[in-house]
């Protein structure tokens, strides 16, 4: 109902205003919009006390087939060979436990400790072809955003919502602003998506599009890989948006194609012929619009405790009286205090305790290549205390040891673990301890992330890769 | 009749803690490890834990060592339950445990410049009101929140009113549907589901439309 209507709208459309319309089922009493929810994801920490209300109410599942479940977030990353029983976290073990009850009597698919498949939600989902364009996906993680990369409308939700998904198929939603983000220009050697998307939101701030959906454009993003578009639309969260999206081009197709999930045979050519159409028209209206020139961009790192704070690699640790008002002179002193560091340091001379490379932002196959041709031959410096890959899932892991990588990372003294979120968060046993300072592939590096007082620069899996090998933040161009 | 899913929120007057850091960010919130709970309640004495105590928290632990510098545990804040914040307040995590821990602590509502999208959405789920309001009135508040003896605020949602005991009033701006909700505390879903027919109406359309997103 709602696409006919905007289809007989003259006005040019962006793909989220198509993607919002055609997934409009109507306005409640109460004047609130329902969307209708095309898959939803679901991991082991949001969701318990969403099933529990299901329950209590006795309500079942709407649309069984649309969900897919993983465990991803608190388990252990070493050996599963004793499957569930060997989580030695005994509340962890119960909320995975929960998980595998909740899905055998909802009859959700499920990839579970033990399956290849399983892994982090947002890197299974896409090498899944359970995320595909046009499409509105939700789950329970703020980083639900990185399947925008795909021409999907996709954003984070609560645990209501997550009950509310799974009984109804909707979400009870307002229409957020349109904002239009242009990347322009041509990466150089040795800086990829995640110093783009750094370097944004370092230019917009941490609440720069707060209530707008971002829609990312220009050259340098269809220039990057299906990965790297993926890494980008990640951190859309990090910068205020709740979803960030990219259009369909034939790489995405390309990528897309044969998927287990995806559309087969003349479904899939019809489903082609859609998407297509779903790009934004010409001439369509932005509420917001912000151009980004990377042809100059140095590799980024994260200086502070919040992803806005990012300088160039090749720059000094700035002072508080580099910030315009007082407010932010005050935030930089707390964040340099927490982080143990000194204005005008040399970033690249910063000692390291532990170096990470994985996550929903920078786990997939093309990140473990990436850094494995910087770590090629060379050894992990000898006073770091741990340097972990964390391969996003276990098709992740499957291919970079059909690819060798495996052994060259652990040739040169990386930790080769098992999927999940890991050190991200650090919900498990990977993690920081107090005053420990990591190079990280993650996404936030908020006080305790990754620890309790731990200390996290967020980087580029090259970036951290370097790190590695020299010990200390290392400008990766110098290693390539 | 729709059942009620949270306390419903009308008129609350209370005393006002001020936590006066911009950005802060749901892991501050409620920290990781008491996200490995399968329950919505127990969140309340973690709130802010890496803040209020000196020691690392985990799950069930007592003889927690008590940070004195932290505003939470300023004896006269003790039973403070509003609490005032600056920008981009609950961004990060979409975690709802945030939302659960500040009610559970006893805070009622938050008054802040802005907040994070989905920390402002969960809010309205459990019955927690976050008022937004002007910097410069945000900074008022500040000012009389850390005078030698508590301010206390009256907050008025049907009128949109808030008045201080320092006499600051002012009104605020809240969507009339949100409003409504906190004021019913009417079940989200129930409220959904008078619209069944709708939903299914939808998605036949939706299935002949767009046949390859239905493998059922």
């Amino acid at each position: 109902m709602g696409c006919k209507t905007s289809v007989l709208k003259a006005d040019p459309q962006t793909i989220y205003d198509k993607i919002w319309s055609c997934h409009l089922v109507g306005t409640r009493s109460d004047g609130l919009d329902l969307l209708y929810i095309d898959r939803h994801l679901l991991h082991e920490v949001t969701s318990p006390q969403a099933f529990e209300g299901l329950k209590l109410a006795q309500r079942q599942p709407w649309r069984r087939a649309s969900n897919l479940a993983t465990v991803d977030h608190a388990i252990p990353t070493t050996d599963r060979s004793n499957g569930v029983s060997g989580i030695q976290d005994s509340i962890a073990r119960e909320q995975v436990i929960t998980l595998d009850q909740n899905c055998r009597e909802f009859q959700i698919e499920y990839f579970d400790l033990l399956d290849a498949r399983q892994g982090i939600v947002h890197v299974v989902g896409p090498e899944q072809g359970a995320t595909l364009p046009g499409m509105t996906i939700v789950c329970g993680d703020s980083h639900t955003s990185t399947h925008g990369a795909f021409g999907a409308l996709a954003h984070g939700i609560g645990t209501s919502e997550v009950e509310h998904v799974l009984a109804t198929q909707c979400l009870v939603q307002q229409k957020s602003k349109n904002f239009m983000i242009e990347i322009s220009g041509d990466l150089g050697p040795g800086v990829y998506a995640k110093d783009l998307i750094l370097a944004l939101i370092r230019l917009i701030g941490t609440a720069g599009a707060t209530g707008h959906t971002i829609e990312y454009t220009g050259k340098a993003i269809y220039d990057l890989s299906i990965e790297g578009r993926m890494t980008v639309c990640n951190m859309s969260i990090e910068g205020g948006a709740r979803a960030g999206l990219i259009g369909i081009d034939d790489k995405l197709i390309e990528y897309l194609e044969a998927r287990p999930f995806a559309p087969k045979g003349t479904l899939w050519n019809e489903a082609v012929d859609y998407w297509f159409t779903l790009n934004t028209d010409d001439a369509a209206c932005y509420d917001q619009h912000r151009v980004l020139d990377v042809s100059q961009l140095s590799p980024q790192v994260s200086w502070g405790t919040n992803p806005e704070m990012v300088v160039d690699i090749d720059a000094t640790i700035p002072a508080p009286t580099d910030f315009s008002d007082a407010n932010n002179a005050e935030i930089a002193e707390r964040s340099l205090s927490y982080m143990g560091l000194t204005p005008g340091m040399a970033v690249n001379e910063i000692q390291l305790d532990k170096v990470f490379i994985g996550s929903c932002t920078n786990s997939r196959i093309e990140d473990l290549r990436e850094a494995s041709k910087v770590v090629k031959g060379r050894k992990v410096a000898s006073h770091l205390k741990g340097a972990y890959i964390v391969p996003g899932s276990g098709l992740v892991k499957r291919q970079a040891e059909q690819e060798g990588l495996d052994e060259v990372f652990k040739n040169a003294g990386f930790e080769w673990r098992e999927p999940g979120c890991s050190m991200c968060l650090a919900m498990n046993d990977d993690r920081l301890y107090p005053g420990e300072r990591c190079a990280s592939t993650s996404n936030r590096n908020f006080e305790g992330r990754q620890g309790h007082q731990g200390r996290t620069h967020l980087v580029s899996p090259a970036t951290a890769a370097a790190s590695a090998i020299r010990g200390t933040l290392t400008d990766v161009r110098e290693l390539l | 009749m729709v059942s009620t899913a949270f306390p419903v929120f009308t008129h609350h007057s209370g005393i006002v803690v001020p936590l006066d850091r911009a950005n802060v960010d749901t892991d501050q919130i409620i920290p990781k490890q008491f996200l490995k709970s399968i329950k919505r309640t127990g969140f309340g004495e973690n709130l802010f834990d890496s803040w209020r105590y000196l020691d690392e928290g985990t799950i069930g632990k007592s003889n927690r060592l008590v940070n004195r510098e932290f505003v939470l545990n300023d004896p006269k804040f003790k039973e403070a339950s509003i609490l005032l914040a600056r920008r981009n307040f609950g961004c990060g995590s979409s975690r709802e445990h945030a939302v659960w821990a500040i009610l559970q602590h006893g805070i009622r509502c938050v008054l802040a410049p802005s907040y994070a999208d989905i920390f402002y959405n969960n809010s309205f789920n459990n019955g927690l009101l976050p008022i937004v309001l002007e910097e410069s009135l945000i900074d008022r508040l500040f000012i009389e929140a850390m005078q030698p003896s508590p301010m206390t605020l009256e907050v008025d949602l049907a009128q949109q009113t808030i008045s201080s005991s320092g006499g600051i009033t002012a009104t605020f701006d809240i969507d009339s549907t949100r409003k409504h909700r906190l004021m019913t505390g009417m079940d989200n879903i129930a409220l959904t589901l008078e619209h069944q027919a709708l939903i299914e109406e939808f998605e036949i359309t939706h299935r002949l439309r767009m046949p390859w997103l239905f493998s059922d």
